[in-house]
């Protein structure tokens, strides 16, 4: 089964570098255990921009957008057995959060990919 | 929370953490075998506790000190107190003192006793059956109930399969090795078979049945990136598992609503999971890159990322898909293969070209009761005109057609045979 992992948080600021260092090992030894697929960091809002449509009506809104609240920051691709395997995992990696960024507050939600076919 | 879902939760905990587990303890106690079972404890002791104390905040750790107080024990307990064996207590009592954490616990690189566990787990002095048995269990974290259902076997056959195959690798003294040098490519390929006989054994099983069949593709895949990544320089690894991605990337179209198998020449082509077939055009290019692009699985690769790439069944470059059989043909001497690039010929280059092939292989005693070649053959002389050959030979791989479903359509086949012979 795939999974989304999608880290967010309102916090502003890159994270102290020992969790940084953390993150890169955790990343590492699940690359290597085959289970991760795929990850990455996304810039700040200033950088990216919405495309809506409301009312019947497209509008392009640049970043940043001031109504955020939680921020995407960064998302992984992960092929598991089941659900409690991911949630095993995010809790693994929001451990780190809480013990190497005091103060930080955030959430990783993760989301099981729709499966394709008949 | 349920009893059956905090069980999950924990064993999902447990599979995260076993391979460190057991590196661990086999570093320790110097047999791998000894120390699976040890971690088969660690798991028992946190069924029992955690679903009263909840699970411990670090459970890494704690499974990590559990295990490693269950080695320690075994040592005590041993006779065989060499100096060897005290230095090691010695060290573990040092080690008892403070719990291991989480970013110690990161810090381990396995990958040596991850590559030393699998190639003992695949060890060639074992059948292949009890080598994907045991590798499932110390690699994939699988337990004996769930490798049974993945491989619709009773749970004692594979119990005693794993018992049995633990017992020779320690009373054969090669519990804990790793080769080298020559040695290592000829036990890697051990280790290449196995992960390819539980993707085939994953990849073979319809969708709808037990999910744990089709999940074999899953513990497949995920030993193979393993292998790739303990053993980057190792191009029929990574030739391996760019075949293993890009024949799981068709699995959403290789079968109908009512779960009935869709040819690929026929199967929607949108449902191909491009992201996986990205994935193994990559490996398959790590291949190439190491210098593999003449090996068993890369070539085998290959022809199926020539079907990865076509964008219709119309467009596929049949001429090089022909040429990859016969180069394949030259790595492994097999009638199957010759019967594949028989078929390749044929749409590359005309039904004549194939015939030509098909009918050499007729004397081929190893294809005596193949039903494809039968089936092969007639199609080709179907597709020239000659109906009455044609109809004899669906009749005739009819006749050995192993499954129901197989033997209506080629009397089918036979009998739209008849018809066109009858017209004409």
């Amino acid at each position: 089964m795939k999974f989304m992992f999608i880290v967010k948080s309102a916090h502003a600021g890159p994270p102290p570098p020992k969790l940084l260092e953390a993150m890169h090992k955790l990343a590492d030894r699940e690359i290597k255990a085959g289970r991760m697929l795929d990850n990455g960091g996304l810039m700040p809002l200033a950088m990216g921009a919405q495309v809506r449509v409301v009312d019947g009506r497209l509008s392009v809104l640049d970043g940043p957008f001031v109504e955020a609240k939680e921020v995407i920051g960064g998302y992984a691709v992960f092929e598991l057995r089941g659900k409690e395997e991911a949630l095993a995992s995010a809790t693994e990696f929001m451990q780190l959060h809480k013990d190497l960024f005091p103060g930080w507050e955030g959430t990783c939600e993760l989301r099981a990919f729709a499966p394709t076919g008949p | 929370m349920r009893a059956a879902d905090a069980h999950r939760a924990i064993l999902a905990v447990w599979r995260i953490e076993q391979p460190r587990l057991i590196t661990s303890l086999a570093r320790m106690l110097r047999d791998v075998p000894l120390a699976e079972e040890l971690t088969q404890d660690a798991l028992l002791a946190a069924l029992e506790r955690w679903p009263a104390t909840g699970v411990p905040e670090k459970p890494g750790a704690w499974l990590m000190a559990t295990a490693k107080h269950r080695a320690l024990d075994h040592l005590r307990r041993s006779r065989m107190l060499e100096r060897k064996h005290e230095m090691i207590a010695w060290d573990m009592e040092e080690e008892e003192q403070t719990m291991p954490d989480l970013d110690s616990a990161l810090d381990d690189d396995i990958g040596d006793e991850l590559l030393r566990l699998i190639f003992t787990a695949c060890h060639p002095l074992l059948s292949r059956e009890a080598r994907a048995a045991l590798a499932l269990r110390m690699i994939c974290g699988l337990t004996t109930e769930e490798i049974a259902r993945a491989f619709l076997l009773p749970d004692a056959t594979i119990a005693q399969r794993i018992v049995r195959a633990k017992r020779t690798l320690s009373e054969s003294g090669l519990a804990y090795e790793i080769p080298h040098g020559d040695a290592l490519s000829e036990r890697l390929s051990s280790v290449l078979e196995v992960v390819y006989l539980i993707f085939n054994e994953g990849y073979a099983a319809a969708r709808g049945q037990d999910w744990l069949r089709p999940q074999l593709c899953n513990e497949a895949l995920r030993m193979g990136r393993v292998l790739t990544s303990i053993a980057p320089d190792e191009p029929e690894a990574h030739g391996l598992l760019a075949l293993m991605e890009l024949n799981a990337s068709r699995t959403a179209a290789r079968t109908d609503a009512a779960g009935e198998p869709i040819l690929m020449l026929d199967q929607n082509r949108t449902l191909w999971d491009q992201f996986q077939i990205r994935r193994g055009m990559q490996a398959l290019g790590r291949a190439r890159e190491l210098g593999g692009a003449g090996g068993f699985y890369a070539l085998q690769a290959a022809i199926v990322a020539c079907h990865s790439r076509a964008g219709t069944a119309g467009e596929t470059d049949w001429s090089r898909i022909a040429r990859l059989y016969a180069e394949l043909a030259a790595v492994v001497r097999s009638p199957i293969i010759e019967l594949n690039r028989a078929v390749a010929v044929s749409m590359a280059e005309g039904p004549v070209a194939g015939l030509a092939i098909v009918d050499c292989l007729m004397r081929e005693p190893a294809l005596k009761s193949y039903h494809l070649l039968p089936s092969v053959r007639g199609d080709l002389l179907r597709k020239l005109g000659r109906c009455d050959e044609a109809r004899a030979s669906f009749e005739a791989a009819a006749a050995l057609a192993g499954n129901k479903r197989e033997h209506d359509l080629l009397k089918r086949r036979a009998a739209e045979a008849a018809d066109a012979a009858m017209s004409s």
